[in-house]
């Protein structure tokens, strides 16, 4: 059409004819595009039926979701069972067991039990810590989020008060609730032949301590001509600090103790979980910085401690740390077994977290390090000052990613028979009280569901860390 | 013998969880005041935990037993629950004082694992359960099967060792707690649980309908269980072994908790020998003298504790069988107090 | 004293040694080495003096003796009565290889797919991958494995009443009893020809792609192989007079019997591990897929490449070389997640020889060594052959 038309409109002017009543001098109104590619329809034929294959996929797709989410949702809301009290009384299981297994159910029924959780919430949440005493996990919760959120959240003042609280405050806050505090310590230098085991000889032994890194620090000082007054009170203070957080954990709050077995539950995830990310940090940054380091030896150990971690499977860590650690202590001297979990998980993820450190290591531009060096900065000034807070800014969204790896991780500690969240689960299907077929399903949608919101919502904070960096950059 | 060195101290500083066990474990257990013991996962009428976190069961109370040799307090018990891996590991470590955790005498244990088995608190066999529909009358009609087992125990070897004998073909299925051998059988992965015949009454209790199976009349091995202390330390070994021999002779004695006090004002020799009001017996292995008053006072003789934990009135519904005194024709036989 | 004089004389301090960065560098790994091995030398130490103590045997002699137990999943490997402890290692070992060949593989190309899914322009399908990857990648795999075997499992029909695939075999809670094919005498002759027929097709797709690069023509290599490789074991099985058949499992005693059975452990260990891999390998091939220049795509297209070629033979190989690296990890990672079997019982290296034989044996330290170093050889092994692969792909990009 725009053809002929251009083509009469030449004719025209070849003749000479000039007429312009052809030549719009307005621009004419957009016609509304066709109704088949705007609107939901438009949409959906351009990304759902466009072309034959697409279409195909779509009615495919569409078939499996039609196959499971109904499924899904019978199972978990509809057939469900959302009480065991019938006629004023507690069925347990025989709510959720069909007539053939004993129950009130119509036969061929499946549906969620969610009474069985109900009654077992509590074991999940705190395992079996003593029923009288459960406010003290409770405040371990409210404290570690009141100092998370606020730190999570970039525009929220006070970080460097925030980050304080959370590496010292909490940590013996929380120590201190859970296992009870008022602990004995006997002492550690001196031979026991000079004074008895007990308070004072520990306390001597500490001074002997505080003396002998003083003096290191003094030395280290000299020999490298700087000023000794500030190395020495630096380590004064570290060793003051750390005196203080013992003098706290010695201390009688009324607490009564709580051994570590009677721990359990999501309250046990969260303990590996950020003790392990709490020592592979610093754990992690040493070995990074070695893996980087001129000196050979120091680079080789590193390279070896990492590759060697990340080459065996953590299962395997945790059978080593909870049977083999115990014999290469010294005789006499044993680790109660959360620890030794602890220790087995922290060493491991130390491996990654250096992996992750090295790589914000590398994305530092060479002219800081050159920079810094021209500026006369020593090693370790320039690696504090100038590479680390850098470094460590970057990789943010790798540490949360390690994290959120290790908080799933921490699940095969119930392999080696702690009773952490999936531990306390397992173990909860063995009282006979709610013994049905769907018991097992019905704990694990339960404890799929909370991993998923809490891991999920790290990964998208994590996300959300990495675009925000990202802007510095490049 | 306390060589700790400095980052080990403040590792268990820490936790303040250290547990010295040093050559001589009497001491190390009246320096900390209490015994560490070593139990199971839960096992009911074995050594089985409530809701409430307390233990009971026949190897708890032999814990109990030793407490109250040593301390004259039966309650001056801490239980480690260990599972059938760990539990030698533990013992040897110093992490437990002892092992009462249904362990099977072998003499691979005695002799490679560096352990000394202080007597026999259950004379236990291994038998098989299957599911009453299946009209097996006898495990000789098994072949075929598969069986389902705990991994690395007596019974996963006596259970090859039993088919392999008798030319039957079967499927092993082995699950490394307790808890989930009972969990597959349950749920139909195996036709066949086995374990210890106490084990196997047990455990039916935990299946989701316990009257549908039946415990077949084969006992294919010979497992007597008792309680386990490191080796090297004799002292130690003996407190435990006739901690346990006390209460089978207070049984034959007829020495219960309820009589025991009267017991004490007897003519016979022998009680009297027992409960310490004649000769130095308690003293000789470093407790007081009144060791075996306090076992029976505060535990009870033999006969009680087994039909407290496992007996006809409980929910296991065990008889005595060959658990019963020797001179009832049982094969509980204590060497004599004198 | 010449020196001394000038020295204070400038008035400098002296050079403190350790102001010397070789010097201190010196020092300080050899304060390093000395802590270490100090560290080594008192836990051995330590081990030796407990293991002395307790009186446990050490020594790699338990590999000789008879293991005593039995396993019920050995695909290659004979385990029976007269088996040692070396050879419960070895089916260990090859049930870890098994399980981890056929992960990877699944999970490669459930990986593949779910990425590719995600760039769909397809909203559904782009949001399904999408909540594939979310869902999967964020639940603890040990858990997943559960749900799998114990969640999952539980819903499947009793051993005696069970679910009949057709020619898949029979599934019931003891796994899935497919047929077994049983080789008579010219089987191998079928074998033969199947081999005969691959190699044939690499020879002609080489000869093809070298006349495509010399005239430009093309001939149809996939069809040709396929028609090879599908007609050659075909016609000489007809010939040979059928030397396979398949056994189908009879109804025994106790649900089916013979046959070749899949254990429900292995399934669901299999599911678990690929279903999880996927997600994240979906994630590595949606990156790398993003990471290829957009002009490669616009330029595909204006030179008449519809989607699927340009996403075969541009799009891809480029994006091979962000994938590569990051895949190697999952395929470690899945290789290294497959020890978590030891939660429900399938027989592989951790459960087998790092449980059973250890719970057996008693010696933990040479066998949990045993065990970590093979792992750690597996990953060695592993990466360095992706290495090289990478390097190699690499290369062909130039």
């Amino acid at each position: 059409m725009s053809e002929i038309d251009s083509q009469t409109a030449m004719d025209r002017a070849d003749t000479g004819a000039l007429e312009i009543a052809y030549v719009r001098e307005q621009m004419e109104h957009p016609r509304p595009a066709p109704a088949s590619e705007v609107g939901v329809m438009g949409w959906m034929r351009k990304n759902l039926f466009d072309g034959w294959f697409n279409t195909a996929l779509t009615l495919i797709a569409i078939w499996l979701l039609y196959l499971i989410l109904p499924g899904i949702i019978q199972f978990n809301f509809i057939d469900a069972v959302w009480t065991s009290i019938v006629d004023g009384e507690n069925i347990e299981r025989r709510a959720c067991a069909t007539i053939a297994q004993g129950g009130i159910q119509p036969d061929g029924w499946h549906g969620a039990c969610w009474p069985y959780i109900g009654a077992y919430f509590k074991q999940f949440v705190f395992g079996r810590y003593p029923d009288e005493l459960l406010w003290r996990p409770i405040a371990v919760f409210v404290l570690f989020f009141a100092g998370l959120i606020p730190m999570a959240i970039p525009s929220v003042p006070f970080k460097r008060e925030n980050i304080i609280y959370m590496t010292l405050v909490f940590p013996v806050a929380a120590f201190i609730l859970l296992t009870g505090g008022n602990l004995d310590y006997n002492g550690f230098l001196l031979p026991d032949s000079m004074i008895g085991e007990g308070f004072t000889k520990f306390w001597i032994d500490y001074i002997i301590l505080t003396a002998i890194v003083c003096g290191i620090a003094w030395v280290l000082a000299r020999s490298t001509d700087s000023n000794p007054k500030g190395p020495v009170l630096t380590a004064l203070a570290i060793m003051a600090g750390l005196a203080v957080i013992l003098l706290l954990t010695m201390v009688d709050f009324g607490l009564r103790y709580v051994e570590t077995s009677q721990w359990g539950g999501f309250l046990m995830t969260l303990v590996i979980a950020v003790t392990g990310i709490a020592a592979s940090l610093p754990l992690g940054i040493v070995l990074a910085l070695g893996r980087r380091s001129q000196m050979p030896i120091v680079r080789l150990l590193s390279v070896i401690f990492i590759e060697f971690w990340r080459g065996v499977p953590l299962i395997t860590v945790l059978f080593m740390s909870s049977v083999l650690l115990p014999l290469f202590l010294p005789d006499g001297v044993s680790f109660d077994k959360l620890l030794r979990a602890l220790i087995g998980v922290a060493l491991f993820s130390a491996a990654y977290m250096a992996e992750v450190v090295r790589g914000g290591l590398q994305a530092i531009p060479k002219g800081q390090y050159e920079g810094a060096m021209a500026l006369g900065l020593s090693y370790w000034q320039m690696t504090q000052k100038i590479i680390l807070p850098q470094a460590l800014k970057i990789v943010i969204p790798g540490i949360v990613n390690t994290f959120i790896g290790l908080f799933k991780d921490t699940t095969l500690v119930s392999i080696i028979g702690l009773l952490d969240f999936l531990g306390m689960i397992n173990s909860s299907h063995s009282d006979s009280s709610w013994a049905t077929p769907v018991q097992a399903i019905t704990s694990y949608i339960f404890c799929a569901a909370v991993f998923w919101v809490f891991c999920y919502a790290m990964a998208r904070y994590s996300n959300y860390m990495e675009r925000r960096l990202d802007t510095g950059h490049r | 013998m306390k060589k700790q060195i400095v980052s080990a101290a403040f590792g268990v500083a820490v936790l303040g969880a250290a547990t010295a066990a040093g050559a001589a474990t009497l001491d190390d257990v009246k320096a900390k005041g209490f015994v560490q013991c070593g139990v199971s996962q839960g096992l009911p009428g074995f050594s089985n935990p409530d809701a409430a976190g307390n233990w009971t069961g026949i190897d708890v109370d032999l814990c109990r037993g030793i407490a109250a040799a040593v301390f004259g307090d039966a309650t001056k018990v801490k239980y480690t629950p260990l599972s059938a891996k760990e539990r030698f590991t533990a013992l040897q470590s110093g992490e437990v004082d002892v092992l009462s955790r249904n362990t099977t005498w072998t003499m691979s244990r005695d002799t490679q694992l560096g352990l000394n088995f202080a007597g026999v608190n259950y004379y236990d066999g291994q038998g098989f359960m299957v599911r009453k529909d299946l009209g097996v009358k006898s495990a000789l009609e098994l072949s075929g099967a598969s069986v389902c087992t705990n991994t690395g125990t007596t019974t996963e070897l006596n259970v090859a060792d039993y088919f392999r004998a008798n030319k039957m073909e079967y499927e092993i299925v082995a699950f490394e707690k307790a808890d989930e051998v009972v969990a597959a059988y349950d749920a139909g992965r195996c036709d066949v649980y086995t374990t210890d015949q106490s084990g196997l009454y047990a455990q039916r209790l935990k299946l989701t309908n316990p009257a549908d199976h039946v415990v077949l009349p084969e006992v294919i091995s010979k497992e007597p269980l008792g309680p386990v202390v490191r080796q090297g330390d004799d002292q130690w070994f003996n407190i435990v072994k006739w901690t346990h021999f006390a209460m089978i002779n207070a049984e034959e004695l007829g020495i219960t908790s309820a009589n025991v006090d009267e017991m004490k004002n007897s003519d016979n020799p022998e009680v009297k020998r027992v409960l310490g009001t004649e000769g130095e017996f308690g003293t000789a292995l470093g407790i007081g003298n009144d060791w075996a008053y306090n076992v029976i006072k505060q535990v009870g003789n033999y006969s009680e504790v087994f039909d407290r934990n496992v007996g006809p009135d409980t929910e296991l519904a065990i008889s005595r069988g060959v658990n019963a005194l020797w001179s009832k024709g049982g094969l509980q036989y204590a060497p004599p107090i004198r | 004293m010449a020196l001394t004089e000038s020295a204070s004389v400038d008035d400098k301090p002296k050079v403190a040694l350790l102001n010397d960065p070789k010097i201190r560098g010196a020092i300080i790994q050899t304060i390093l080495v000395i802590f270490l091995a100090w560290l080594v030398w008192s836990m051995v130490h330590n081990a030796a003096f407990n293991l002395a103590k307790a009186g446990i045997a050490s020594g790699f002699g338990f590999l000789d003796r008879s293991a005593g137990f039995d396993v019920n999943f050995s695909p290659f490997l004979e385990f029976g009565q007269t088996s040692t402890n070396w050879d419960a290692y070895l089916v260990g070992l090859q049930n870890t290889l098994i399980l981890a060949f056929i992960g990877v593989i699944f999970a490669t190309i459930i990986g593949f797919i779910v990425g590719v899914a995600r760039l769909s322009q397809n909203w559904v399908i782009s949001k399904i991958a999408y909540w594939y990857v979310e869902i999967l990648r964020n639940i603890p795999l040990l858990l997943q494995i559960f749900i799998w075997y114990k969640g999952v499992g539980a819903f499947l029909p009793d051993k005696r009443n069970p679910m009949d695939l057709g020619f898949l075999g029979q599934l019931n809670a003891a796994g899935l009893f497919a047929p077994k094919p049983v080789f008579a005498d010219g089987a191998g002759v079928v074998g033969w020809a199947l081999l005969a027929g691959i190699v044939i097709t690499i020879f002609i797709g080489r000869w093809a792609s070298a006349r495509q690069m010399k005239t430009g023509e093309r001939f149809p290599v996939f069809w040709t192989g396929l028609g090879l490789i599908v007609l050659l074991p075909v016609l000489s099985y007809f010939i040979m007079g059928m030397p396979i058949s398949a056994e189908y499992p009879v109804t025994g005693n106790f649900g089916p019997r013979g046959g070749m059975q899949v254990i429900p452990e292995f399934i669901a260990m299999l599911l678990a591990l690929s279903l999880y891999t996927a997600a994240f390998i979906a994630e590595i091939v949606r990156a790398g897929i993003l990471a290829v220049n957009k002009g490669q795509s616009e330029a595909s297209a204006a030179l008449g490449l519809r989607r699927g070629p340009a996403l075969r033979l541009v799009v891809v190989p480029q994006a091979m070389r962000v994938i590569i690296p990051p895949l190697t990890s999952q395929y470690l990672n899945l290789t290294k997640n497959s020890s978590l079997a030891v939660a429900i019982a399938y027989p592989d290296l951790t459960a087998m020889f790092a449980g059973t034989a250890l719970n057996t044996v008693g010696q933990a330290v040479e066998i949990l060594l045993m065990t970590m170093l093979t792992y750690l050889a597996i990953s060695l092994l592993t990466s360095t052959f992706m290495n090289w692969y990478n390097k190699r792909m690499a290369l062909v990009e130039r």
